[in-house]
């Protein structure tokens, strides 16, 4: 049972307020695309044990998605930030950084 | 005999007789017992059977750790199974009934299994009922559900209430022993938000039982002074007989608390199950003390030390005259003392280490008590009960060196710390050598969202045994959490000695004596079971734990584990801590379905959608039928007329003269903004953006895989707005469905939507007669010229202001009418009003169906099942080919979807006209690998046409629309086989004449 602090109106919202939309930051392949990129953007999903970029939306409150950087394997949030990103930002990732000295970065 | 003793007893009071029946026998107890003291003052020591020996079983502990002694409790509404009697609080009327024997607990005919004991090892399900096959059917599984199953179900429904209640702390404190009560003292001062739950009726744990001295003063009067002093705070919550029942991630607590249990006739919610959130959780859950493994150990009368003492101490409730105790530890002597305070006998104490114990055991010899060192029980005597001992030296292989008569064994192995909530977000265990037992690891603490640790062990939980070492485990714990906890008060503890590890009694014993050992004594998985599937193969805690059963009873392990898992290791020679332990899963002990339930039950069980003419239909004899949460009718039958009926009549009405449907639940969602337009072209398959303003149409929307999930009438409302219909139900979903896309792909687009399914009502008005009626009504020319076919308008009518939806899912002449929810009733009774005249009938959702299939309609949710894309349903006209894009345009090239082999829709009629089976399906010659007969289609919907008078379907075939005139055969459920052509599903109306007038 999760807690993710909605960076639309900043509820620490349970996570039975909360709708899962999986992996973040995905490129949308659409008509003139090849399969094999199609079949990568509607299918392949990272399945990470650490550090992981997912998709939220807060539909039993405020109704806004969002991002959320968090470890799979202990469920530490490091931040949650807007949905409107083509990647993590700077910040989150020096979040994560701080916590997660190993950590490779997104891929 | 176990029996009352004439004075003492710190929990019960003599003056308040409570009368109960066990086995129908009427006994009596006191206010305070528990329902096991109060059996064992009466003698009732025999209180069940074993499940798979049906041995005879008696009362083991006094707490949440009794394997045994559980019972069929109450009556009726309030029976329930599996009730542990060691923590049932007694209360006037109780009863309570044994379980898992037959014919009578005393004379059982299952117990003749215990002399198949060496037939019926570890894994023996699993060796023996796999061959013959045929013999598992009408053998094997009618013999193993009879003899199956502890409790009997209950038969009524529950007739108490139950609730949840949401809260939340800075700390929540689950335990109220003193080291839950001084962790609570020292927080208190910070004015955090705090919570101490204890799981019984009292405060205080154990230590007034074991005599503690805290502060120069009994224990009982310290938790006294502690209570007060925590009452009087305002940050402070006190709850007794509450449970912490699981931790979850991020600070979740489940607690458990039990209002009406001892007090059946209060008019309170029985269980409430308390959802709290906290930002720290201490664990102060104590301990359960070990059993020790020696033949006969199961026989009753052998209990735990701890539990002997807390039956003369609390309940004044003496097991037995002749209590011999059997240790590896001090602990054990206070019970020796206890039970010599309490004027009984105990012929010795048998102290399996060399050296035996410290100041205890000295304090025992000053008192009398004979102290045999080095030695152990090489069996117990007794059937039902325990009638001697005899003893062997601990390091030997069972030789007889002497025998005692006695009526009770006290046992003890040591103390485990109760580990489970700290187990179950991710806390780490680590192996206490010393102690003889896993502890938490301060290290590996759950962690929370900041992955900081929430959950801190305190006390006896933590391993702090004795009360000044819980007392000070307690304060650290909150200087870690919070800091300025203080100074810990000033326990006395006497001197102890070390324990011996003993995992089996005596340590060479053969296997004769390891088949008397008994490690769950509700599974009857002994020490042998355990070597066995060790030596089987089964290395993993894990395995071995399934295979034999081994604490998967409904103690879950809370006595047998270490036992267990010490007798595996030793048989693999591997280290304890290397075999680790199995899962710790919540809740600690087994909480109520109802407390689960709470008040979702019957009418509220989940929050119902109502129309405004909801009341019209209750009052009007609807049928009703689910969609989504609306209740929409299905029929209205009069007088004595079927539900097949009434739709029939509804249908011919409609058809004939006039209709209404209440539409209300239909979804509407006002699409606007600039890039509306360019936006709806992405949602839909169809072009949107270039609809006139005040025309409407039908549109498909695909997800990104391409399979189609919604469908609806899309208007246009003015330059920048669109409203878009969706089936009932599916309006939450389209909407949300828009958000996502609009707030995560296309958020430079400036559009709004807003989900106004529930500000309108909404009226179909179908039938020739329609027109006339809206007429009547007047306000609003709605002649074929002004409102043609798939247009729409707006104005009033009778008053009332509308928006009138030209379109038709029936075939008829039909206008849906939408009118602020506010006024729909108005309008709905005004057009009933007109159209009397005209015989206005309201129809419901099945002559709805029945009128869209006789026009080859799809419906969403029987043509589409999630795997059906819109060319399987021949809608290619719906998708553009104008456009470069839109949601499924890609996904509808991939060669599976692009395959000429799809199933596509067609209609079906049979030859003899009678009405197909819903999702038969058509055979196709030859069978697949697996033996099942290849099929060529399916019936995704099908009805009788009153229209046509003959059953009509619509399906989805091979080839389908090229097979027209071919003839399918359906088998089915019955074995027969039912004949029908391939036709075009338009059944009624080929030419739409009846739609355009």
């Amino acid at each position: 049972m999760l807690i993710l602090t909605c960076p639309c109106c900043n509820i620490a919202a349970d996570e039975t307020e909360l709708l899962p939309g999986g992996q973040a930051h995905i490129t949308r392949h659409g008509p003139g695309s090849d399969d094999a990129d199609f079949e990568t953007y509607l299918f392949m999903r990272e399945n990470p044990k650490g550090v992981h970029f997912e998709r939220w939306r807060h539909s039993m409150g405020c109704g806004k998605w969002f991002h959320a950087a968090r470890c799979t394997a202990t469920l530490e949030v490091f931040a949650t930030y807007s949905a409107q990103t083509f990647g993590p930002p700077q910040h989150v990732i020096d979040a994560i950084k701080s916590r997660r000295p190993d950590w490779q970065g997104p891929v | 005999m176990s029996t009352r003793l004439a004075t003492g007893g710190r929990l019960i009071n003599r003056d308040a007789i409570q009368n109960f029946t066990f086995n129908g026998k009427k006994l009596r107890g006191f206010a305070g017992d528990t329902l096991a003291s109060a059996l064992l003052a009466n003698d009732q020591m025999l209180v069940g059977r074993s499940f798979k020996y049906h041995r005879p079983r008696g009362i083991v502990a006094s707490g949440a750790e009794e394997p045994n002694a559980l019972v069929n409790m109450g009556q009726g509404a309030r029976f329930e199974p599996n009730q542990r009697v060691t923590t049932t609080e007694l209360f006037d009327g109780l009863t309570a009934q044994s379980q898992n024997h037959w014919p009578s607990l005393e004379y059982d005919i299952g117990a003749v299994n215990t002399h198949l004991a060496r037939f019926l090892p570890a894994g023996f399900y699993y060796k023996m009922f796999i061959h013959p096959r045929p013999f598992w059917k009408h053998v094997y599984e009618p013999f193993i559900r009879f003899s199956a199953g502890l409790g009997k179900a209950p038969k009524d429904r529950d007739g108490d209430r139950y609730e949840y209640l949401y809260a939340h702390f800075d700390l929540a404190i689950i335990g109220g022993g003193i080291a839950g009560l001084q962790a609570a003292l020292s927080a208190a001062q910070s004015g955090q938000r705090i919570i101490v739950m204890e799981q019984t009726a009292h405060w205080g744990g154990r230590a007034p039982v074991d005599g503690d001295v805290i502060n120069g003063q009994g224990a009982a009067a310290w938790i006294a002074e502690t209570i007060a002093a925590l009452k009087a705070m305002p940050n402070v919550t006190l709850r007794l007989r509450m449970m912490g029942a699981g931790v979850y991630d991020h600070g979740y607590l489940l607690a458990y608390e039990r209002l009406g249990d001892h007090r059946p006739d209060a008019d309170t919610p029985r269980h409430r199950l308390w959802r709290i959130r906290a930002k720290h959780i201490v664990t102060a859950t104590g301990a359960i003390e070990r059993p020790l493994s020696f033949a006969g150990n199961d026989i009753p009368g052998v209990m735990l030390a701890s539990a002997v003492r807390d039956y003369i101490v609390n309940f004044a409730v003496s097991p037995g005259d002749r209590v011999v105790i059997v240790t590896n530890n001090d602990d054990a002597y206070r019970t020796a003392l206890a039970v010599h305070q309490a004027g009984l006998t105990v012929p010795a104490v048998i102290d399996a280490r060399p050296a035996g114990g410290g100041a205890l055991m000295e304090q025992a010899r000053a008192a009398g008590i004979r102290v045999e060192t080095g030695q152990a029980i090489a069996s117990v005597k007794g059937g039902k009960r325990v009638s001697g001992v005899s003893l062997c030296q601990q390091a030997g292989e069972g030789g007889e060196i002497g025998t005692i008569d006695c009526d009770v064994v006290a046992m003890s192995g040591g103390w485990s710390p109760v580990v489970h909530l700290w187990s179950h977000c991710g806390g780490k265990l680590t192996w206490d050598a010393a102690q003889a037992c896993f502890v938490p690891d301060p290290a590996r603490a759950p962690t929370g969202a900041d992955g900081q640790p929430f959950v801190t062990t305190a006390g006896a939980a933590s391993g702090a045994m004795t009360a000044q070492d819980a007392l000070h485990n307690a304060v650290d714990a909150v200087q870690t959490i919070l800091g300025g906890a203080g100074a810990a008060p000033q326990a006395e503890a006497p001197e102890q000695a070390p324990l011996l590890p003993v995992w089996i009694m005596p340590q060479g014993a053969g296997v004769k004596l390891r088949q008397k050992m008994w490690l769950d004594y509700q599974n009857d998985v002994k020490v042998s079971d355990v070597q066995l599937a060790a030596q089987e193969g089964y290395e993993s805690v894990e395995h071995a734990k399934r295979y034999t059963t081994l604490g998967m009873a409904t103690d879950q392990g809370k006595l047998s584990n270490i036992n267990g898992l010490a007798v595996l290791s030793g048989a693999l020679n591997s280290p304890i801590p290397q075999v680790g332990t199995t899962t710790f899963r919540p809740p600690y002990t087994p909480i109520s379905m109802g407390a689960i339930a709470g008040e979702a039950r019957g009418e509220i069980f989940q929050p119902l959608r109502a129309t405004p003419m909801q009341e019209w239909h209750i009052e009007n004899g609807a049928y009703f039928e689910p969609v989504g949460h609306w209740r929409r009718p299905y029929c209205y039958p009069r007088g004595g007329e079927t539900h097949a009926d009434a739709v029939a009549r509804e249908i011919n009405a409609t058809r004939g003269s006039l209709g209404l449907l209440d539409a209300s639940t239909l979804g509407k969602i006002l699409v606007k903004g600039p890039d509306a337009g360019r936006f709806l072209d992405m949602m839909y398959t169809n072009m949107m953006s270039n609809l006139a303003v005040g025309k409407c149409r039908y549109g498909l929307m695909c997800g990104e895989n391409g399979f189609l999930f919604d469908d609806g009438v899309v208007a246009r409302i003015d330059d920048d707005t669109w409203l878009c219909h969706t089936t009932s139900g599916g309006a939450d979903h389209v909407h949300a469905h828009m958000e996502e896309w609009l707030q995560t792909e296309w958020w430079d687009w400036q559009v709004y939507t807003a989900n106004v399914t529930e500000q309108y009502a909404q009226i179909a008005v179908v039938g020739p007669n329609a027109r006339k009626v809206l007429e009547k009504l007047g306000g609003l020319d709605v002649s074929k010229d002004t409102l043609a076919f798939m247009q729409w308008t707006e104005g009033t009518l009778a008053d009332i202001p509308v928006r009138v939806f030209r379109i038709s899912f029936s075939g008829e002449l039909s206008f849906e009418i939408a009118a602020p929810a506010a006024q729909g009733r108005a309008l709905w009774d005004k057009l009933h009003a007109a159209g009397a005249e005209f015989g206005a009938t309201a129809y419901g959702t099945e002559a709805l169906h029945v009128m869209r299939a006789e026009k080859g309609f799809i419906m969403i949710g029987d043509e589409t099942d999630g795997t059906v894309i819109p060319q399987d349903l021949n809608l290619n006209w719906a998708l553009s080919k104008k456009k470069d894009d839109y949601l499924g345009k890609r996904a509808h090239l991939r060669s599976h979807m692009a395959s000429a082999e799809r199933w596509k829709l067609v209609g079906l009629e049979t030859l003899d006209g009678s009405v197909l089976p819903d999702g038969a399906y058509a055979k196709a010659s030859g069978k697949n690998a697996n033996g099942q007969q290849h099929t060529q289609g399916r019936v995704t919907s099908t009805y009788y046409s009153p229209t046509l008078n003959r059953g009509i379907a619509m399906g989805l075939v091979r080839h389908g629309p090229d097979r027209m005139g071919e003839v399918l055969e359906f088998p089915k459920i019955d074995g027969t086989v039912v004949q029908a052509k391939i036709v075009n599903p338009v059944f009624f109306d080929k030419d739409g004449e009846k739609q355009n007038v």
